[in-house]
């Protein structure tokens, strides 16, 4: 910018200030075209959640309800509606799930990751290459193995069998996040507090995890997410007994009578914590994307 | 499966002090068993829940009569090839598209940064119920039937009634939860190029469509190839989307291979067939994962 301040501007062609507004005009039509993409689904979840009649999906041709009501999210909140009887229950088992699933992989990441890249493991390739190979693996394929080997581990219906999936599979993420952001750490502080007599756990518990405040809340937020967001895991380890909201979401398919109001009210509860979440993080976030994209 | 991806962008990973002089970066063989005992609940996790499973898969898929079953069952062909559409399609419109845009994002717009925050809500919002939503949007008298019927005065076609529209409203709803996340990965590697770049290929007669193509393509290009292969293999274990929006219909035609899986195991009882059907991917599976190590060893590639 400050080049094109110092020197000259050369005399502008006639057609330059028409393609400005052409090219203002375009960018505008892209950002309406975007907004509506990107909206259409959500708006049409909050269409049939306030629908005040029950089983209501279709869409009338108003663009907002005519009654526009909050029955949905009564009916919720209150547990009043038919598959919803538990629903605090239910959340209440995501909740431990997410939880459980995001301080589970920040410690086993948080060790690992100190390990190699702090204690120099000779073997450290090795570790990063499992890492990655697990992350590649698709979790869908190998839902079937899973539920035969979560009865073996005698965890059959039991929340920690999620719990131990969602681990597996944020792990990986987390040990490769977790040395990225180990690399820009000083080894001489390690160094200094060794010759200080630090043995390995307090330089893990005194320097390592509090300079890596911020790549552990992201690593965090990601396998809380993960967890968050998993629908097959959940409906195939669980029975309804151990139910999840996820899974009531799904299992309601088959039926055409449920309340879809009240339905639709339990997803827009069930999504906006995550959002609440990387909004009130999103420094962190944002931090995260562009070290990573620094490196590239 | 969301949010899951930054690590899309994980850059190459240098073991420490592997440049090293010797004799600093030597283990005292106290340190060692600390790092081993550091390293032991990663361990542990690995084995009992990726290797355990992973082997047991490959055992349960060993017999070859299970193939031949497949071969010989009506639907898995028809499977591989919606799978190759869902991928192929899928992550290639994505990609592109999510390139583009991060482009239009770049620009300094006030009102461009407040379409950022509703741009990536569809990455925010839980898959199944994401699907959830597109699926009611396509049932008859939905919102989209409605909104045709309203603006052009045509009747929608029954979605899932038709393999091509079920298997298109698939790939649709996924390309709208996931573009936003490729987006800005892109974003953020575009705003790390500098500016004298631009400055001086516009010197050289360099602007529009033309820095696209010569500058910043380029620059991006292997980010790019790096972060398709993942989304590949992410789109070919992709299950929400098509169990939930096309929920396989129309009987099963739009499948892919890893609900058609699903519906092996937990609908027909037969688990072995559907360990199966999602190991058939294996050969494409395998070459990706190899380039995809290898891009991280090799020295001269960041991701």
């Amino acid at each position: 910018m400050s080049i094109a301040l110092a020197f000259p501007r050369p005399a502008r062609r006639p057609s330059y200030r028409l393609r400005q507004v052409l090219t203002e005009a375009g960018s505008v039509l892209l950002g309406v075209v975007l907004l509506i993409w990107s909206l259409l689904p959500v708006y049409n979840m909050l269409l049939i959640a306030l629908d005040p009649e029950e089983g209501e999906i279709e869409f009338a041709g108003n663009l907002w309800p005519a009654e526009p009501s909050l029955d949905g999210f009564r009916d919720v909140v209150t547990q009043e509606a038919r598959y919803l009887e538990d629903f605090w229950h239910q959340f209440g088992n995501s909740v431990y799930i997410g939880l459980s699933t995001m301080v589970l992989t920040v410690l086993i990441g948080s060790l690992a990751s100190f390990a190699v890249s702090r204690l120099r493991l000779s073997k450290s390739s090795l570790l990063t290459n499992t890492a990655l190979l697990t992350y590649a693996i698709p979790a869908s394929f190998l839902i079937v193995p899973y539920y035969r080997i979560m009865h073996g581990y005698g965890l059959s219906d039991n929340l920690w069998a999620v719990i131990a999936a969602q681990v597996t599979f944020a792990t990986p993420f987390a040990i490769l996040i977790l040395q990225l952001y180990a690399s820009f750490i000083p080894l001489e502080l390690d160094d200094s507090a060794r010759v200080d007599g630090a043995s390995p756990i307090q330089m893990y518990l005194r320097i390592y995890l509090p300079l890596m405040v911020p790549a552990l809340a992201v690593v965090g937020i990601y396998a809380l997410l993960l967890a968050w967001n998993d629908y097959l895991y959940q409906a195939v380890l669980l029975s309804p007994r151990n139910m999840t909201v996820s899974m009531t979401q799904g299992q309601l398919f088959a039926d055409i009578d449920a309340e879809w109001n009240a339905m639709m009210a339990a997803a827009i509860i069930y999504v906006l914590p995550p959002i609440a979440l990387l909004f009130a993080l999103r420094r962190y976030v944002a931090a995260s994307f562009t070290m990573v994209s620094a490196r590239a | 499966m969301s949010t899951e991806q930054l690590l899309a962008v994980a850059p190459r990973l240098s073991p420490r002090g592997s440049g090293r002089p010797p004799g600093r970066g030597h283990l005292r063989r106290s340190n060692f068993r600390w790092a081993v005992a550091f390293v032991a609940p990663y361990a542990a996790v690995f084995f009992a829940f990726v290797v355990h499973p992973f082997g047991y898969a490959l055992w349960m898929a060993s017999k070859p009569s299970l193939y031949a079953d497949l071969i010989n069952d009506p639907l898995y062909l028809p499977t591989v090839f919606n799978t190759l559409l869902f991928v192929g399609l899928g992550v290639n419109i994505k990609m592109f598209l999510a390139l583009l845009l991060s482009g239009f994002f770049l620009r300094r717009r006030w009102w461009i940064r407040a379409l950022l925050a509703f741009y990536v809500l569809p990455w925010l919002i839980a898959a199944a119920q994401a699907c959830i939503s597109f699926h009611w949007m396509l049932q008859q008298q939905g919102l989209v039937d409605g909104l045709l019927s309203a603006f052009f005065g045509i009747d929608g076609p029954i979605w899932f009634n038709d393999r091509w529209l079920a298997v298109g409203a698939n790939i649709v709803a996924y390309i709208w939860k996931w573009m936003p996340f490729w987006t800005v990965i892109f974003l953020a590697a575009r705003m790390t190029i500098s500016r004298d770049i631009y400055d001086s290929a516009a010197v050289d007669g360099a602007t529009g469509v033309r820095r696209f193509v010569h500058v910043t393509f380029p620059l991006l290009a292997n980010l790019y190839l790096v972060c398709t292969l993942i989304s590949t293999l992410w789109t070919l274990g992709d299950f929400t989307t098509v169990f939930v929006v096309s929920g396989g219909g129309p009987g099963g035609y739009s499948d892919v291979l890893a609900t058609l899986g699903f519906h092996y195991a937990f609908d027909t009882y037969r688990p072995a067939l559907g360990v199966a059907a999602v190991m058939s991917a294996l050969p494409v599976l395998i070459p990706i994962v190899i380039v995809l190590m290898r891009r991280y060893q090799s020295r001269e590639v960041h991701l």
